[in-house]
């Protein structure tokens, strides 16, 4: 039995039939082959798997496929413009905010909802709003100061911000 | 000095020590990482496994009747369909104290008699989908008799307790000692006139990388070729163990590609059985077989960390000064011998005990049990933080109960500074010769870091002001960048422990760079660029570092202790020397000078003392269209070395960590 679906993934919809069980990380990394998104724990514990639903961050693992139906999905694979970088993504380059990498991808969604609500978050913040993201690899500290990075270029006077960032 | 893409990268010499930014963050900051689970090939199936709930438990019957009747099952395996099949083996051989070989019972693929721990593997389920394998394996009917389990290592080696192996009497898989003669310990620590005792768990550690196990293995039955995705941290070492080992295949048509890694922290550099599995399975059933672990496999399956019981007594004379060490470790192997675990607590373990300390005779004796968990092997320092705890425990503790000052208390008992050239490495009495080091320098810059003598003043002041302060000290050495083949291969190592490095010299002058070192969050493909952009005088952008191809480079041991730019970043630096020393001939034949007349600099090639020089670029050119070319001088820029390490490295250092506490009470009471 599949149920269909409509999504807006990354400003492109894709329009499919799916198990109900399906969960909406295993959508995305095997129907739609966006793997950028990766599954660390499948218990909602790890974080690496969260995308912006909506807007708001949200751990893929967490979510039916069915449920993410009429929703717009921003993926890490979404979040540079026309090989422009955004800026949390410069700030993880710029701060050694990775290693292996695998739980960046989450790191900056989650990042990403933050600075859309909070323009300048202290670092109490940043710490408190990625607590449902594990890094096993940095020790977090520069991943706070990544967020830090981004936050203080979106907020520069004259940065100039993409059209995606403003609708994300 | 110029810049490329805005990225602060020199281009000339220097670049060594220099921060730059990493080179591999792009594909991971933009989601195009390719980790094993994103890698699917044409025809793909996927395992799910059937494990076992119970610690320790006689297979009475394993039924896969209902499993294989579910949707999408393409095949079913139990431990009867590999009987024949060799288990996994461990890459290190220790010795029992009277000269036998350790016990070694190798892991079975999937176990058919008993289950040894919770999660050993029963059967696998292959199928169409994830989801499908998963639901047939739920569907597996596996009738179990429970038995008694042991999962602590002291208790295991006690008469009357449950065997893991029914041919490993007592549980015991060795006993070992090192340093110097028991007697000789035994009667320095009586002469001792104060003696701190100390027993402690150096507790169990999941390792816990983010990114789960994960295999992909294939067979193409035209060429009889394997190969195999695996997230590991060693592919040549997975290539050697799964061929040779346990498949019983020709090395050659096994191709084993370890590609971005999530991490791994010493747990992804063991051959686990899934991988010798999964490469089993897809000869037979002819199409690739994927496994990605759950995070609950993960726990369960994944080498732990420690688990030593250890009694430690340190004994001093009346000035505080160490006279003598004795300890004795039970360690927990779990059920079967990972690839290293024999090593960890032993070599990696007992040789670290001279500490920085000047202790003159020093035994350690440990016992190594099989028990009813989850093997246990190296992770993260692995065997050299449980000794420095073990010493800086020791030492603590002596500071409060001879009421002495836990930093002079080091100071008296430093190693004084030597520099292993005017003076002579240092001897331990557990076998290790340091190179060089000077311990006290650390520990008064952390002092310094602190402001000690203000903080003990802050202290007494605190405790007037209702708040405790305290501190605690770690000093350590590790010995790192292993290990010279010949002192691993003495000591029980089944593997050489060299790395290889080989660097291509393209016609243009681009450098491409493969290693049999593996990058898993250490970043190879920024700082081995920076090492050769710097040695070669070119850009950063001009280097490609290719890692974790077992095909790509002649062979490779990995990454794991420290060894990554020690000894990997050293083979690579030797064969730029190679490429450099041929450079001088190509570049002395088009300066018309002599090769020994020839100075490499700055990217550049020049004849001494005149301005007269030829770029590197063009030298790679004239290697490539040897035109106008020396004599007997073969063409081609392209050399490849094996560097085998003639020591370990010992870096060493100091903690201080500074804790305050508020002290109140809090009455409680209900309405
Ligand atoms: S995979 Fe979703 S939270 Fe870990
Ligand atoms: S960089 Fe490896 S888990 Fe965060």
């Amino acid at each position: 039995m599949s149920t269909k679906i409509t999504v807006t993934v990354n400003g492109a919809k894709h329009i499919d039939k799916v198990e109900p069980r399906l969960l909406l990380v295993y959508y995305l990394r095997d129907v739609l082959k966006l793997t950028g998104t990766h599954v660390g724990c499948d218990t909602s514990s790890c974080g690496a798997c969260t995308i912006l639903v909506d807007g708001k961050a949200t751990k893929s693992c967490t979510m039916l496929a069915v449920q993410a139906d009429k929703c717009k999905i921003t993926t890490i694979e979404g979040m540079a413009t026309n090989g422009e970088l955004h800026p949390l993504q410069e700030g993880f380059n710029q701060c050694h905010g990775l290693q292996c990498g695998f739980c960046t991808p989450g790191m900056i969604m989650t990042a990403a909802d933050l600075l859309k609500n909070n323009k300048k978050p202290s670092e109490e913040q940043i710490r408190a709003a990625l607590e449902g993201n594990f890094c096993r690899c940095t020790g977090y500290h520069n991943i706070v100061k990544a967020v830090q990075y981004a936050a203080d270029k979106m907020s520069a006077p004259r940065a100039r911000k993409t059209k995606k960032e403003a609708a994300l | 000095m110029s810049t490329n893409k805005g990225n602060g990268m020199a281009t000339a010499s220097g670049l060594i020590g220099k921060s730059v930014k990493r080179v591999e963050d792009k594909r991971f900051t933009t989601g195009h990482g390719q980790f094993t689970e994103d890698i699917v090939l044409p025809g793909q199936t996927y395992a799910a496994f059937v494990r076992s709930q119970y610690a320790h438990a006689k297979i009475l019957s394993v039924d896969v009747s209902a499993a294989k009747a579910m949707p999408g099952v393409v095949a079913i395996y139990t431990g009867a369909d590999v009987a024949g099949v060799n288990g996994v083996p461990c890459g290190w051989q220790v010795n029992f104290k009277n000269g036998n070989a350790m016990r070694e019972p190798k892991h079975p693929l999937l176990v058919a008699d008993k289950a040894r721990h919770a999660g050993d593997a029963i059967a696998i389920v292959i199928a169409e989908s994830k989801e499908e394998a998963v639901d047939a394996a739920q569907a597996v009917n596996v009738e179990y008799e429970e038995l008694p389990c042991v999962v602590d290592a002291f208790k295991a080696t006690q008469s009357g307790a449950p065997l893991v192996h029914d041919d490993v009497p007592n549980n015991m898989c060795f006993d070992w000692a090192l340093g110097n003669p028991i007697e000789e310990v035994n009667e320095a620590m009586s002469k001792a006139s104060h003696v701190t005792t100390l027993e402690f768990v150096n507790q169990r550690l999941v390792p816990n990388a983010i990114e789960p196990r994960s295999y992909n293995s294939s067979y193409d039955a035209i060429n009889d070729k394997y190969t195999l995705y695996t997230s590991t941290q060693a592919p040549h070492l997975i290539r050697l163990l799964m061929s040779a080992f346990v498949l019983g295949l020709p090395e050659h048509k096994v191709h084993v590609i370890g590609p971005d890694v999530g991490g791994g922290f010493g747990s992804k550099c063991f051959h686990y059985t899934e991988e010798a599995l999964l490469t089993w399975c897809t000869k037979k059933i002819g199409r690739p077989v994927k496994w990605t672990a759950e995070r609950t496999e993960s726990f369960l399956l994944d080498a732990h960390g420690r688990d030593h019981i250890t009694k430690a007594e340190m004994g001093f004379d009346n000035d505080g000064k160490i006279v003598a060490l004795r300890a004795k470790t039970y360690v927990n192997l779990g059920a079967y011998l990972s690839t290293f675990a024999s090593c960890v607590p032993t070599y990696l373990h007992g040789t670290l005990l001279q500490g920085l300390y000047t202790t003159p005779k020093i035994n350690i004796d440990v016992t190594a049990a099989f028990t009813h968990t989850t093997p246990v092997d190296a992770y993260r320092g692995a065997g050299r933080p449980e000794a420095s705890y073990l010493l800086e425990r020791l030492v603590d503790l002596t500071a409060h109960e001879m009421n002495m000052d836990p930093a002079e208390l080091r100071f008296k008992n430093f190693i004084p500074p030597f520099d292993g050239v005017n003076q002579p490495g240092y001897q331990t009495q557990v076998a290790l010769q340091y190179d060089s080091g000077n311990y006290e320098a650390v520990l008064k810059k952390g002092l310094e870091i602190l402001d000690y003598e203000d903080f003990r003043k802050a202290q007494k002041e605190a405790a007037n002001n209702g708040k405790l302060l305290g501190v605690g000290f770690s000093t350590y050495i590790e010995a790192c960048g292993i290990a010279p083949s010949a002192v691993a291969g003495a000591l029980g190592a089944r593997a050489g422990l060299f790395e290889v490095g080989h660097v291509r010299v393209q016609p243009t002058g681009k450098v491409s760079v493969y290693t049999g070192s593996h990058s898993h969050g250490q970043g190879h493909e920024t700082t081995f660029a920076q090492v050769v952009a710097d040695k070669l005088g070119i850009s950063m952008d001009d280097v490609e570092i290719v890692h974790g191809d077992s095909e790509s480079v002649a062979f490779g041991m990995g990454t794991y202790g420290s060894r990554s730019i020690a000894v990997g970043g050293t083979a690579i630096v030797k064969s730029i020397e190679k490429i450099i020393e041929k450079g001088k001939k190509i570049a002395a034949h088009l300066l018309e000078a002599s090769a020994d007349d020839v100075d490499f600099a700055n990217g550049k090639f020049t004849v001494k003392g005149t301005d007269k020089s030829v770029p590197f670029g063009n030298v790679a050119l004239t290697a490539y269209v040897p035109h106008h070319y020396p004599k007997d001088l073969e063409p081609g820029l392209d050399f490849s070395s094996f560097y085998d390490p003639a020591n370990f490295t010992f870096p060493f250092g100091c903690h201080i960590a500074v804790v305050e506490l508020w002290m109140m009470s809090v009455m409680l009471s209900t309405r």
